[in-house]
């Protein structure tokens, strides 16, 4: 007998903190089945950001070193620049990469830091409680947009693949979504993808999970997925924005806004 | 650098190479003045000894690259002035509670806001007192020649690494831009081991290097920790330039460029027959309070001179035997008091001595 599907044994046997329904443990699953079949558990490095995401270090035994608010692409930098040899990556959310880290994240892009970057996108800031998040969609009610974020006031849902993949120092960038396991299957791929970048020292790599917050969207899990697709995949148009390797894009559907 | 070669330098270019005497591997800044001689330098230095220079996008960045390079156990450095040192204050927080050794350089200059590239000792507070948010402190050193930029620089780094604690060095405008001779001994540099870093956890259980502590009791407990080591600080690592009589009847205390001025006014005033003291804090924290305490006990009056408003002054009130008469001399803003100026002080003080008056020129 075949023994197909088993516990990542990078993934610590205990129980996760998240919310029925929210995405982390499934970014946090993927990301040890990568660690595990690239046998990068010994040499990892792992720079949780602030959120919900911080208590990465509780699941996932590697080391880690956690970072100020926003900080985590400068941390990396740091631990990168001193262990060359060694596997790096960030673990972000909207809040923590794409407002106050948006500076770090730019720049630590542009000078094609050969690290690698999860950015888990789910449009709100869960642990401080449903507050609206660069990325949270226009209409989008939450605790500090009560009737719906509102563009004359709050501005535009922030699209970070797509300010960061043309720049030069980014050498693979992806978004990708976790509503059902064919999408799952397809994030995993990208993020073979994105792991392989750094190992090949080829620079900045950039992966973008959309992601549920039921909690803080009110939402059952099975509306949260329903609202990812018929709301935030508009949005946040799924794809690979930029692979060195591979020359051409490969990007799912069409949007106006995808610049490359 | 060899044996004993004795050579011309900018304060800067002494604490940039002390540095690299100490196994300084790794520099992350931001341009500013008054201290870009620092980075200029390391720039084209680091890599010529195999290390790695990064001009950050911003102070915030500089000071987290610092963070994360501490993290895998390298040493490493940044330089800023105020402003910068400012922005660096979140991160230092955080190295503080995730107990990281690097060194921070503040080459001050006039502040609040913009302020001025001027010399000023205004960020005492700043530097002595944490800085940032919570319950700690930045070992704090404070050269007053080029000489001791150079030397303070590698002290700066044995002790960072020593007690697992960001250390700060204070110096100014006036020192990061005066050039002297400086003598090099052979370096005698031993980095410790560093078990505690994340290196990858190949042949050992994962490492974690944080500062949050959620659950009950354990924040008040990592606190008491950290307390602990600064009281060991105080123990053991003050560091203190005494220039004292057998009978004295003022003693001086100043730090940095402007003990330079002190030694002047007090050579200036035992000429004239005054009987005079002075002691020069070096650490600024751990702050030489013994020292204080018991010289002035014997001496009575007690008169601080300082490039602010009044700054280490509190730190001499709060070390002073009981009863002492503690005054100020203070010249904020970039203003540099002379020899003359504070032997005035010291004669007035000698006529009243009323107690703590302050004297601002």
């Amino acid at each position: 007998m075949q023994k197909v599907f088993a516990r990542p044994a990078t993934l610590l046997e205990t129980g996760f903190h998240f919310c029925p329904g929210c995405h982390h443990g499934i970014v946090h699953r993927l990301l040890c089945e990568e660690l595990d079949r690239l046998s990068l558990a010994d040499r990892a490095v792992g720079v949780p950001g602030v959120g919900c995401g911080v208590f990465l270090y509780d699941y996932i035994g590697i080391d880690t070193c956690e970072a100020p608010h926003g900080r985590a692409t400068a941390v990396a930098t740091g631990i990168k620049r001193v262990l060359p040899q060694q596997f790096v990556f960030t673990y972000q959310g909207d809040g923590d990469l794409g407002a106050i880290g948006t500076a770090e994240v730019i720049h630590a892009a542009n000078r094609g830091e050969n690290i690698t970057v999860i950015f888990v996108n789910n449009s709100v800031y869960g642990m401080t409680g449903g507050q609206m998040a660069p990325t949270t969609l226009l209409g989008q009610r939450t605790t500090t947009s009560p009737a719906g974020r509102d563009c004359q006031n709050d501005g535009y849902p922030l699209r970070l693949t797509e300010m960061l993949a043309p720049l030069e120092g980014v050498a693979f960038a992806a978004r990708v979504s976790l509503h059902n396991p064919a999408h799952v299957k397809k994030a995993r791929r990208a993020l073979q993808q994105a792991f392989e970048t750094q190992l090949e020292k080829r620079g900045f790599s950039f992966m973008e999970f959309i992601s549920a917050c039921p909690t803080n969207w009110r939402l059952t899990p099975q509306q949260s997925i329903a609202h990812m697709e018929e709301q935030m995949l508009s949005v946040f148009p799924l794809g690979i924005y930029k692979d060195t390797t591979a020359g051409v894009l490969q990007k799912e559907g069409e949007s106006a806004n995808a610049v490359l | 650098m060899h044996m004993k070669e004795q050579r011309m330098m900018h304060g800067s270019i002494a604490l940039a190479e002390g540095a690299i005497t100490a196994g300084c591997r790794y520099y992350f800044g931001y341009p500013i003045t008054p201290q870009n001689e620092i980075p200029e330098h390391l720039s084209a230095r680091l890599p010529e000894v195999g290390g790695v220079f990064i001009q950050a996008e911003s102070e915030i960045a500089s000071i987290n690259m610092l963070l994360g390079a501490a993290a895998a156990g390298a040493r490493a450095m940044t330089s800023s002035s105020g402003p910068g040192i400012s922005l660096m204050q979140e991160g230092l927080s955080y190295m503080a509670g995730s107990e990281l050794p690097a060194v921070v350089v503040n080459i001050t200059r006039l502040g609040p806001g913009l302020g001025g590239i001027a010399a000023c000792q205004g960020d005492y507070w700043q530097a002595t007192r944490g800085g940032g948010h919570g319950d700690y402190r930045l070992i704090v050193l404070a050269p007053n020649s080029v000489q001791e930029m150079h030397d303070l620089a590698i002290k700066a780094f044995e002790l960072a690494d020593q007690y697992r604690n960001p250390a700060l060095i204070l110096a100014d405008a006036i020192l990061g831009q005066m050039k002297e001779p400086v003598s090099f001994a052979e370096p005698k540099i031993k980095i410790p081991a560093k078990p505690w870093a994340l290196t990858g956890a190949a042949g050992r259980s994962p490492q974690l290097i944080k500062s949050l502590y959620l659950a009950d009791g354990e924040m008040e407990k990592h606190n008491w920790r950290m307390h602990e080591k600064y009281r060991r600080l105080q123990e053991k690592e003050c560091l203190v330039e005494q220039d004292l009589e057998e009978h004295m009847d003022i003693l001086l205390v100043s730090f940095g460029s402007c003990s330079r001025m002190v030694n002047s006014a007090v050579a200036l005033a035992r000429s004239q027959g005054y009987k005079v003291g002075h002691i020069r804090p070096i650490s600024l924290f751990p702050f030489p309070e013994a020292a204080i305490r018991d010289v002035s006990q014997r001496v009575g009056k007690v008169l601080t001179v300082e490039m602010n408003t009044g700054q280490m002054w509190d730190d001499v009130r709060l070390s002073a035997y009981p009863g002492s008469q503690c005054r100020l001399m203070a010249r904020p803003g970039g203003a540099i008091p002379a020899p003359k100026q504070i032997l005035e002080e010291i004669k007035k003080f000698l006529k009243v001595g009323d107690l703590l008056a302050k004297s601002v020129r």
